[in-house]
């Protein structure tokens, strides 16, 4: 009895220090399913491919992965949705993705820079800014020139994620300057604290607003065209499913996928 | 107070396996193994950051304006945040530990809650509770007083994640501490606040204490409920983890060498305040 535990305890510690080692080196975890065991499989589409896509495409891309899934019986997508850098990150440090959908060129060229891409990437799509306000607005803003007047509590994304990058290329090409009461680390964040009415307006995307329905009112500004966010797609070089995960990008790339991506309100790259 | 307890000289020694004698630990050998992995399970991954660190850039990187801002910040929060626990959670804990009444179990299990609640969830409570919009909020902003995006918001951030572990220490200690002194003192003619003063917070010194720094230990590392409810500003409402999850997002260095500085910080609070739980008392 006492044995038995130390060997199951000595098994499950070697395990874990295994796992932990694996883990150090950087290499993927053993990721193939038991189905897809033998190499051989045959020409038609079959199996997992996972995505790792951008918070901002987190509805296109859900939708256009049930269109995968119906035009390919037996495919599965797994969708990943987080922030662009966390993404790269996790891939570089070898998450078992397939895909990966970034909101910037930035992020996809820290992978594809470090060689962890299979090809180029391609651009999807595009993004810009649009004011986001309370429903109500309560401070009036009608404009982008409204944003710096006293009073008006505007929150940005902070200049180090692409959505304050953005914004700040914008301050940048009109001369103007904003006093933000918060620069958040995510466009969601920020379109949380117009939502709720604790910011007066909110610098946010196009779909970003289109996405919070009516709880935020939009206001386009013609100086966003200063600062356009362009999204790259791309395989990734690890994947263990290629032409699967070049079948999703042919989708996203596709007029399905321009389609799907154009009603969310991004527009052609 | 823990040795007066077995009796009479007559017992035999095994009859108090948990004195602490001498040969004996109590410790089965097997035990051993799966509180290494435990331990490594902690310390492997705070090693693996370490080993991560760019020494080169360390000193620039943490002594940045940024990162001054946010430690400054972060600490004098955490400060703020464990005296506002202390002013509230002691009276709650006396209250918890002392007085039974009705629907005191459930009080109980409410105060507990931001133990489990994931911050974000503390986070959007707050917003609608002190946000311009909220149920107390709106009221404030009529008297002029605006929470949303201060430090203050920052503080009650803290202080609303921190005061459940401010509130465990405490009644634990209370109830082993007893009330045997209590009484006496009471019936020697010391009134209830007399007792409160000179015997019930002496005697519960030690479990205040560590109440107090696992408070503001957890003020320091509060992340979710203030990026909800505070927003982020250098200087105002950007706090050391918060400086953290934004420089992840451009410079992993900094990130890393941030999170050092943090645990360094943590680890000197908790470190050098913290005492064994459990000990009581000795005169």
């Amino acid at each position: 009895m006492r044995n038995a535990f130390r060997k199951a305890a000595a098994l499950l510690a070697a395990g874990a220090l295994a796992a932990g080692i694996a883990g150090c080196a950087g290499k993927p975890g053993p990721a193939n399913s038991p189905a897809d065991g033998n190499a051989s499989v045959a020409r038609a589409l079959s199996g997992t491919v996972t995505v790792y896509a951008a918070a901002s495409l987190k509805e296109t891309f859900t939708e256009l992965a049930s269109a995968f899934e119906a035009a390919h019986p037996g495919t599965k997508v797994m969708l990943n949705f987080a922030g662009s850098s966390d993404l790269a990150t996790q891939i570089s440090q070898g998450a078992p993705a397939d895909v990966f959908a970034s909101a910037d060129t930035r992020n996809m060229a820290r992978l594809s820079d470090a060689s962890l891409l299979d090809g180029g990437p391609r651009n999807f799509a595009t993004n810009v800014l649009e004011i986001a306000v309370p429903r109500a607005n309560p401070a009036s803003v009608s404009s982008f020139a409204d944003l710096p007047k006293p009073g008006v509590k505007v929150v940005v994304c902070a200049p180090q994620v692409p959505c304050g990058a953005a914004a700040e290329k914008v301050e940048k090409a009109t001369g103007t300057t904003l006093k933000p009461v918060s620069e958040e680390s995510s466009v969601t964040d920020v379109l949380g604290k117009v939502s709720s009415g604790e910011a007066d307006a909110g610098l946010v995307y196009v779909t970003d607003v289109k996405t919070a329905g009516d709880k935020v009112k939009g206001i386009p500004f013609t100086e966003a065209a200063q600062a356009v966010n362009t999204y790259p797609i791309g395989t990734v070089g690890s994947s263990k499913n290629k032409d699967l995960a070049r079948a999703f990008i042919e989708l996203v790339t596709g007029s399905e996928g321009r389609k799907v991506l154009a009603d969310a309100g991004f527009g052609a790259p | 107070m823990t040795t007066s307890r077995n009796g009479t000289a007559n017992d035999t020694p095994d009859a108090s396996p948990d004195s602490g004698g001498h040969g004996y630990s109590g410790v089965p050998r097997w035990l051993y193994l799966p509180a290494a992995v435990g331990a490594l399970f902690v310390m492997l991954p705070l090693a693996a950051m370490l080993a991560k660190v760019n020494w080169s850039q360390f000193i620039p990187l943490v002594t940045s304006a940024a990162s001054l801002d946010a430690l400054g910040l972060s600490l004098r929060t955490s400060a703020a945040s464990t005296v506002v626990c202390l002013v509230f959670g002691v009276p709650l804990a006396m209250v918890l530990a002392r007085r039974p009444f009705r629907g005191q179990r459930l009080l109980r299990a409410f105060v507990l809650l931001p133990l489990v609640l994931p911050p974000v969830v503390g986070g959007i409570a707050l917003l609608y509770t002190f946000g311009r919009q909220g149920l107390l909020g709106k009221t404030l902003e009529l008297a002029g007083i605006q929470i949303a995006f201060s430090t203050t918001a920052v503080v009650l951030a803290q202080a609303f994640v921190a005061l459940p572990f401010l509130v465990v220490s405490l009644e634990g200690a209370l109830r082993t501490a007893g009330k045997r002194y209590e009484a006496v003192a009471a019936t020697l003619g010391a009134g209830p606040t007399t007792v409160l003063r000179r015997v019930t917070l002496p005697l519960v010194m030690p479990g205040l204490a560590s109440g107090a720094v696992l408070s503001f230990a957890r003020s320091l590392g509060e992340f979710g409920a203030t990026l909800t409810f505070a927003g982020s500003l250098q200087g105002v409402t950007r706090t050391l983890p918060l400086e953290i999850y934004l420089e992840r997002e451009a410079d992993a260095d900094a990130a890393v060498a941030l999170s050092l500085l943090l645990v360094a910080v943590a680890v000197a609070v908790v470190g050098l305040s913290y005492r064994k739980p459990g000990r009581q008392v000795a005169a």
